[in-house]
């Protein structure tokens, strides 16, 4: 079976998704997304020309949700939820410096 | 004190079923036990016997003390107890509880204490149930053994040289030992219904959107569901009564009414029309689970069920078709853990990019990393329609095959997993291997439907077999009569 995935793809993925895989990570990232595409390579045995993508089954039938109204309600309390925060000034989140000048 | 325990066991034996809850709480409103001291009770338990089983992360005994005095003096003011009072409930450690650690099983989320309770968690404590603490779990729910855990896998009560099930090990593994008398889980993919066969307890996949995902880490959000796990159907369908129902903070929160589930769980299931599905009795169902499944189906024809023979043709699409869907949505869904607003931040923070990437890999564990890569790369230009799109139109097909079959029956029966609890590290070195334990249970995830995993019997060894019982959209009331049935013939 030919590899789908390429060791530049698995850095290119791990890039996209924000992932610094360490350089001993890579191969077995790469062998295991081959054999997982190999795998799911079944579902082009199936005829799906014509179906409709199925995002979410509320799309089935009549057990659907409705949206709430657009309207402001309290919601969690600002100074509790910058506690959890690994780097906070209490009012705002910090992070390492973004524009160079 | 009220035994707490029925049967006589060894002191060793670390299967122990819990004494039904309706049985605790008249205990309890009878003034014959104290809701302190039977959190008390458990908690000296846990303390025992977790050592072995790493069933619990976290213990919230302040919180859950607090509530049980509150039970205690409702009781002694002869105030009506509510349905839960003075049950000690674990709750799976991706749903978060205020101020408590909730890990998710990862170490990215290590210390973080959420500021708020998730709606289940909120329910629970409404109708008088008293927390225990919180369970171990594969990381982010992703995996069907427990060994994805940062914190170690969980064992089986029933042989601890093998796994619980997962992603909700660590709560099935709890009611299995009775450190709790019922367990939250969530499922995505079979993480309560494959872990609850595992283990020998009841675990129920409600609807999507009969439970609000309100407070639940998420991992792939059309397909999360929040469900228990108990010692008995009954104890099972009483708990799902008191965590369903429309809540406005979860949009796919579905506003049917909430059925008496336990007095439904009581009417009995002669005359219900059962599927039997041929695919999922085919090549890789273990002898002895087809076994012990086929006694299961014996007793419901005993209870004057109408079998028929069903055919699901799709069926073997749906784990490839739910790996990918799951690992795009859970790409997306995992993108917010950066280091910024909670959990881990790398030290290796010069730059912001090396900050997100540098906390992301140091936080995350393997088996997340390799679904996020393959979530992002089915996601990517160039794949979207290859694998994305692909998935979701086989997922319509899986979905309509069911809605056609439940025009014929009221359930279908199946094995819950082709498979007893393997061995630690019987299937850690192959993914795709590792995938397949999920055969019987991805498509109803799929679909939306809902089920049961009810104990029925056990392997020659003396391995815990479920039989799965799946129903059409909101049909828990249909799902937990099979169930009952299974569970009073004692196969």
């Amino acid at each position: 079976m030919a590899e789908k995935v390429t060791v530049e793809e698995v850095q290119r993925v791990a890039e996209l998704a924000h992932l610094q895989l360490a350089p001993e990570e890579v191969p077995r990232m790469r062998k295991d997304l081959n054999a997982i595409l190999d795998y799911v390579a079944e579902l082009n045995e199936l005829d799906t020309a014509g179906v409709a993508p199925l995002a979410q089954v509320s799309e089935l039938g009549d057990f659907s949700s409705e949206l709430r109204a657009d309207v402001l309600v309290p919601s969690l309390d600002r100074a509790e939820v910058m506690r959890a925060a690994p780097e906070s000034d209490g009012r705002f989140f910090k992070v390492p410096k973004v524009i160079e000048r | 004190m009220a035994p707490l325990a029925s049967g006589a066991r060894t002191a060793e034996a670390l299967t122990e079923r819990p004494t039904p809850l309706a049985a605790l709480r008249q205990e309890i409103a009878g003034r014959r036990t104290k809701a302190s001291d039977l959190a008390s009770e458990y908690y000296a338990r846990i303390e025992r016997k977790n050592p072995q089983l790493n069933a619990f992360l976290s213990l919230t005994k302040e919180r859950a003390l607090a509530q049980a005095a509150r039970i205690d003096a409702l009781a002694a003011r002869g105030d009506p107890l509510p349905v839960l009072a003075g049950i000690p409930i674990a709750v799976k450690d991706v749903l978060v509880m205020q101020g408590a650690p909730s890990t998710a099983g990862s170490k990215i989320l290590q210390g973080y204490r959420p500021p708020y309770d998730a709606t289940v968690v909120k329910r629970l404590e409404a109708a008088g149930a008293v927390l225990l603490g919180k369970t171990n779990c594969d990381e982010f729910a992703m995996g069907s053994s427990n060994e994805n855990s940062a914190y170690g896998p969980v064992r089986n009560p029933a042989d601890t040289e093998r796994v619980p099930g997962g992603s909700s090990g660590g709560s099935a593994a709890a009611v299995a030992a009775n450190l709790a008398v019922a367990a939250l889980g969530t499922d995505t993919g079979g993480s309560i219904r494959q872990p609850a066969s595992f283990c020998g307890v009841v675990g129920v996949l409600p609807t999507y959107g009969r439970v609000s995902r309100y407070g639940l880490i998420a991992f792939a959000s059309s397909l999360d569901r929040i469900g228990p796990f108990a010692g008995n159907v009954r104890d099972a369908a009483t708990v799902l009564g008191v965590i369903g129902g429309h809540d406005p903070c979860d949009a796919t929160s579905v506003r049917a009414p909430v059925e008496d589930y336990a007095a439904a769980s009581d009417k009995p299931a002669e005359g219900l029309r059962i599927g039997v599905p041929a695919e999922y009795f085919a090549e890789g169902l273990d002898p002895e689970v087809r076994a012990a499944v086929e006694r299961g189906i014996g007793a419901l024809k005993e209870a004057g069920c109408i079998l028929k023979p069903v055919h699901l043709p799709h069926t073997k699409y749906a784990v490839p078709a739910y790996y990918l869907i799951a690992t795009a949505e859970a790409s997306a869904n995992l993108a917010r853990f950066d280091g910024v607003r909670y959990g881990y931040r790398s030290p290796r923070s010069e730059t912001l990019a090396g900050m997100y990437s540098h906390s992301r890999d140091e936080g995350f564990g393997a088996e997340v990393k390799r679904r996020i890569l393959l979530g992002t790369y089915a996601l990517s230009a160039g794949y979207y329609d290859a694998y994305y799109r692909k998935a979701q139109q086989v997922r319509r097909i899986l979905a309509e095959e069911f809605l056609r079959a439940f025009a014929e029956v009221d359930a279908l029966v199946t094995p819950t997993s082709p498979v007893p609890a393997f061995r630690l590290g019987e299937k850690t070195d192959d993914p795709v291997s590792m995938y397949l334990a999920d055969i019987y249970t991805v498509t109803a995830s799929l679909a939306g439907i809902c089920g049961v995993s009810v104990p029925c019997g056990a392997t020659p060894a003396g391995l815990p077999v479920g039989m799965q019982v799946l129903a059409m959209h909101l049909r828990e009331s249909t799902a937990f009569r099979v169930a009952r049935a299974v569970e009073a013939a004692g196969v």
